[in-house]
């Protein structure tokens, strides 16, 4: 229990850095602004590399890379840089969502926002963010539910959480039963997570439109 | 006297399509003037030209004395002094019809949000939307949504007022309540353009009518003569394709 709980923690500082990180770089992509083409390409690379590689290498790379080159403690914890590592990567995911909302929403809204003077980040930030975000609401669940999972991985490179706890006391006993508690332990999140989102949708959808088709 | 508005020589292309070609016209402060014309002959993107929402190619724009085209020139402070009305409405789907009006108020204009709000109110009254303010757009009707897009953009009192086919996505019956808007508006002083398929009103309310065709001003002139005597022989061809299929007739 111990083990889950250590879970939860990664996966609770992680997902707002991840969040507000992941916005950054869709805004950064999405912006038109000729001047910021260089920060435009680096997002770009960016999000080209971090996917393009597996977490688990990520996760190997900074989580045992950063603490070599001879930090102090606790600046060489595995644990940190193993959650930083799934931060970085999952941002790149996360920013991938955004920026599809971002896109989503049509140029028309933007014409109308621009042809009441608001300026370009005005625009950004009442008119094409608050549609964007409520559109991306399920598949971002998507990947803070397999957040969730991955933060398991972190394990690889040391600390005890939930999984590795289960292959220790599966090797001790030599059952799998620890593996399925594991298991349920990672629905008893998950599910009322999704359950939740979907409520919000519907609660939402039902207060901002007249009638909705069956 | 200075035209209010002074579109002069402006041409514009999307890639080969020449939609715009060395357009020019005057229009007087307080005037009413109305853009006929197929679709595709450039009605929709002289006016998104006009509150530079796509650049020219060539030519300028003058609002008052000032060139609105000069390169370098903050595009906003002007289009808070021209306003224009969609087609689609393009209200924002996520904001109440208040929120709708205050948003320019209050981060334009710097408006604080109580006074932004008993402004937006009384607009809505005068438009007979008094009730439909904590409403969204998607609870609304085509007329009502496009009666409030009419609003937002008024809120602003723009010194221009640019309508682009404002009836053109609404139910026949809903378009009446619409022009009765824009017939309020004519006389108050402010500037009126509109591109629009509805004849009968176009001739009813304009000073001046102006028939495009091929990104050209084919004809101009006010609506009597156009309507009744045109000369150009495209406008003769589409007033009678428009007069046979209902639209002039009152």
């Amino acid at each position: 229990m111990h083990a889950f709980v250590l879970d939860l923690k990664i996966f609770a500082w992680t997902t707002p850095a991840i969040l507000i990180t992941a916005l950054l770089i869709a805004v950064a992509r999405s912006t038109r602004n000729p001047a910021l083409f260089p920060l435009r390409l680096f997002v770009i690379a960016y999000t080209d590399v971090m996917r393009g590689v597996p977490v688990i290498l990520w996760i190997y790379l900074i989580g045992f890379g950063v603490p070599g080159i001879g930090l102090e403690r606790p600046w060489n914890s595995p644990l940190l840089w193993g959650s930083v590592a799934l931060g970085l990567t999952y941002s790149a995911y996360v920013a991938e969502v955004f920026r599809a909302g971002i896109e989503s929403v049509h140029e028309s809204q933007r014409a109308a926002a621009r042809s009441l003077g608001l300026s370009s980040t005005q625009t950004m930030r009442h008119v094409v963010l608050p549609q964007a975000l409520r559109r991306v609401v399920p598949p971002l669940m998507n990947d803070l539910v397999s957040l969730q999972k991955d933060v398991a991985l972190v394990s690889l490179i040391g600390p005890i959480e939930i999984l590795r706890q289960a292959g220790i006391d599966k090797a001790k006993f030599a059952n799998f039963t620890p593996y399925i508690g594991a298991a349920l332990l990672f629905l008893v999140i998950t599910i009322p997570l999704t359950r939740t989102t979907d409520w919000m949708l519907a609660r939402e959808r039902r207060r901002t439109t007249a009638t909705r088709v069956r | 006297m200075t035209p209010k508005l002074h579109v002069a020589h402006v041409s514009k292309a999307f890639d080969k399509n020449q939609v715009l070609d060395d357009i020019s016209i005057e229009i007087g402060r307080g005037d009413v003037i109305s853009f006929i014309g197929a679709s595709g002959s450039g009605k929709t993107t002289l006016l998104r030209c006009i509150n530079l929402l796509e650049p020219i190619d060539s030519g300028a724009i003058f609002l008052d004395d000032t060139e609105i085209t000069a390169i370098g020139l903050d595009p906003n402070p002007i289009r808070r002094r021209i306003g224009i009305v969609f087609q689609s409405f393009n209200l924002f789907p996520h904001m109440t019809v208040e929120r709708n009006i205050t948003l320019a108020l209050t981060k334009v204009l710097g408006i604080d949000r109580k006074s932004a709000s008993e402004q937006a109110r009384t607009l809505l009254a005068r438009f007979g939307l008094g009730d439909k303010a904590k409403s969204y757009p998607d609870q609304l009707s085509g007329g009502q949504q496009q009666r409030v897009a009419i609003t937002r953009a008024l809120a602003l009192n723009p010194e221009v007022l640019l309508l682009d086919e404002v009836t053109s996505a609404l139910d026949p019956e809903l378009v009446g309540e619409v022009l009765d808007v824009v017939r309020e508006l004519k006389g108050s002083g402010i500037t009126l353009l509109f591109a629009t398929h509805e004849m009968a009103f176009a001739r009813e309310i304009s000073d001046q009518v102006c028939f495009l065709a091929d990104g050209k001003i084919a004809e101009q002139g006010p609506p009597r003569e156009i309507f009744s005597n045109p000369q150009d022989e495209r406008t003769k061809r589409f007033l009678q394709r428009v007069i046979g299929a209902g639209r002039l007739l009152d």
